[in-house]
């Protein structure tokens, strides 16, 4: 048998076909030599094939030797030939257990988040009373950034969506009730549902999106990096530093944030009701008046900053369960912003069934 | 000189490289001959990294000319340039290994890119990569978080390797090993550059892998090679920087 050319990885794929070809005259014959003096280079795949091609063809009854090696080859089929059997990549079966193991894991996780989440709620009270006994310890600086970033750099964009939501409530409002020639009562829709649901609901799942997942690629990020590891031997409790002023800032940010989108829909759905429903705004202003009551505002606005809790404990512990890789990174920010919408809107309906049994 | 150009794997022409005001390589020459293991010191911050980065293209130049494999990268294509990315491997400082991949298939992955072979040929070459790197199978199907600093090291360089380049740079390969460790890494450096006739393009600051591993030692100061040549030169030189690094008191323990 005899090899010639070159023998490297450009033209691995030619080779293997070759070499697989040759494995057939296994068995056929006592001695095999093969010949590679005429083999013009050689690399690791070329000499691997070799190797394979010479190992196939020896058993209990053939020996096949490798013959007319150059010198500067020599080392390298050497090397090769030290190497091991490759041992199969693990794949994992299919299966109708494997399915229910599945779910059942699932459920279990489920189980796990539910639990996570109270000991992070645990844990960030334990640090704010900690902070409240010993006041010089809170981070002024770090929670006033976090304020800027999800507050004030907020602003613009909560404002713009909910005036365009004020004003499309508005409009499809006047549009329905026009047919019964009771368009003023667009007024008592657009208060009731901004001040008490939209608005802040609306606001939550925009923070969600924006600030929960920005809280956890921040600190998952860190946890890949052993900064939060650091933090951590250095005498430094993590929450207190990192997650207490996010929290903070959150808790801080959300009913502002409500409180000017509100603001902006109310406005929004009056400029539609003037422009589209010929509502003028004193007349407009005069039933609002009548239509809502403070409580609707304090409903709204009492809902803002639990609302802002459930996001960032939730944001936080996914930021804290990311694992070395970056893929692991983008399900958890992924996980933060789906949990932390889905959470709100629980929330949103423990808070409907609260006030409607003490008849607010 | 001009022999040296016959056979130049690298060359480099009046490269200057500039971030905002600062710059950083200030017309630099600098040529890597086939088959030798070129060291590459210079004081921290020099700019080591940052002519390895120009050179494989991830940081721009203002001026100068590379050419690697006697392609000028400037003026190749995309296809031109393919095929050069093709022949050379890179270890990054940081071995730079894709974390949602396990050990296997950062290893496999240049290997599927560029060639069409059966999944068992891909087992088996990860395999010999591995072994040659001094690593066992069973690490195959780790992930990059799993692995110690040596192992990532050792890894990374598998898969630099994975497509059998014929030029190899090495970013601070041992910086973060052992002694022990980083002796043997040299020792691996040196016989795979025998084995696999490998040109090898070292930045270092290990004095060890200096006087072990390398052929040749360029130094880099000012935005320029300050000097280049062998570990005598080096310590024959009157140049001040030169003279406490190779004659300092840690040279002086790694010669006894």
């Amino acid at each position: 048998m005899c090899a010639a050319g070159n023998w490297t990885a450009r033209f691995a794929p030619a080779l293997e076909r070759i070499v697989s070809d040759a494995e057939k005259l296994r068995g056929s014959r006592p001695h095999i030599f093969i010949d590679v003096s005429q083999v013009a280079s050689l690399d690791t795949f070329g000499a691997w094939l070799i190797e394979r091609l010479r190992r196939s063809l020896s058993d209990a009854s053939a020996e096949a030797k490798i013959a007319g090696l150059s010198a500067n080859y020599s080392s390298l089929v050497d090397e090769v030939s030290r190497v091991g059997a490759a041992p199969r990549a693990a794949t994992e079966a299919l299966s109708i257990s494997g399915m229910f193991e599945q779910i059942g894991r699932t459920v279990v996780g489920i189980g796990g988040t539910i639990i996570g989440l109270i000991d992070m709620l645990g844990a960030v009270l334990a640090a704010a009373a900690k902070v409240l006994i010993r006041p010089r310890s809170f981070r002024l600086t770090s929670t006033v950034h976090h304020l800027e970033q999800v507050c004030w750099r907020a602003v613009p964009i909560v404002v713009l969506i909910t005036f365009l939501i004020g004003c499309i409530i508005s409009q499809q409002g006047i549009f329905h009730f026009r047919r019964f020639g009771a368009d003023i009562f667009v007024v008592d829709m657009l208060g009731v549902l901004v001040l008490r649901e939209i608005g802040v609901l609306l606001v939550a799942i925009m923070v969600a999106g924006r600030s929960g997942s920005a809280y956890t690629a921040e600190l998952g990020s860190m946890k890949m990096r052993e900064e939060i590891d650091a933090l951590r031997t250095m005498g430094f409790d993590p929450i207190e530093v990192l997650i207490l002023p996010r929290m903070l800032a959150l808790v801080l940010a959300l009913p502002i944030l409500a409180f000017l989108g509100a603001m902006a829909a109310l406005y929004g759905g009056g400029l539609v009701a003037w422009l589209y429903g010929g509502v003028d705004p004193e007349a407009f202003l005069l039933r609002l008046r009548d239509a809502i009551s403070i409580d609707h505002f304090i409903v709204g606005l009492v809902k803002a900053p639990v609302m802002a809790a459930v996001i960032g404990i939730v944001a936080c512990v996914e930021g804290l369960a990311v694992q070395g890789s970056a893929e692991s990174l983008g399900q958890h920010t992924t996980a933060s912003v789906v949990k932390g919408i889905f959470f709100v809107i629980v929330m949103d309906g423990v808070f409907a069934i609260f006030f409607a049994s003490i008849g607010m | 000189m001009a022999e040296q150009e016959v056979d130049a794997i690298i060359r480099v022409r009046d490269i200057t490289v500039q971030f905002g005001k600062t710059r950083v390589l200030d017309g630099l020459n600098l040529d890597v001959k086939r088959g030798e293991i070129l060291g590459f010191v210079g004081p921290s911050g020099a700019g080591k990294s940052v002519l390895t980065r120009t050179i494989i293209g991830l940081v721009p130049k203002v001026a100068g000319r590379i050419e690697v494999f006697g392609v000028d990268l400037d003026a190749a294509n995309s296809a031109q340039r393919q095929a050069v990315e093709r022949r050379w491997g890179i270890l990054f400082q940081q071995g730079a290994l894709f974390s949602s991949l396990t050990v296997r298939q950062n290893i496999q992955f240049p290997v599927r890119e560029y060639l069409r072979v059966s999944q068992r040929l891909l087992d088996e070459i990860t395999v010999a990569k591995l072994a040659m790197v001094g690593l066992k199978p069973e690490v195959a199907d780790r992930y990059p978080s799993e692995l110690s600093g040596g192992m990532i090291k050792r890894v990374a360089l598998a898969r630099a390797l994975a497509l059998d380049p014929e030029l190899v740079f090495l970013d601070e390969p041992t910086s973060g090993l052992d002694p022990i460790g980083a002796g043997e890494f040299d020792e691996l450096v040196r016989t795979l550059q025998r084995t696999l006739g490998l040109t090898v393009f070292m930045v270092t600051h290990d004095l060890d892998s200096l006087y072990t591993a390398c052929d040749r030692i360029a130094v880099l100061g000012n935005g320029k090679i300050i000097a280049a040549g062998s570990i005598a030169d080096m310590k024959a030189s009157q140049h001040p920087w030169l003279q406490q690094y190779f004659n300092g008191k840690r040279a002086r323990a790694v010669v006894a």
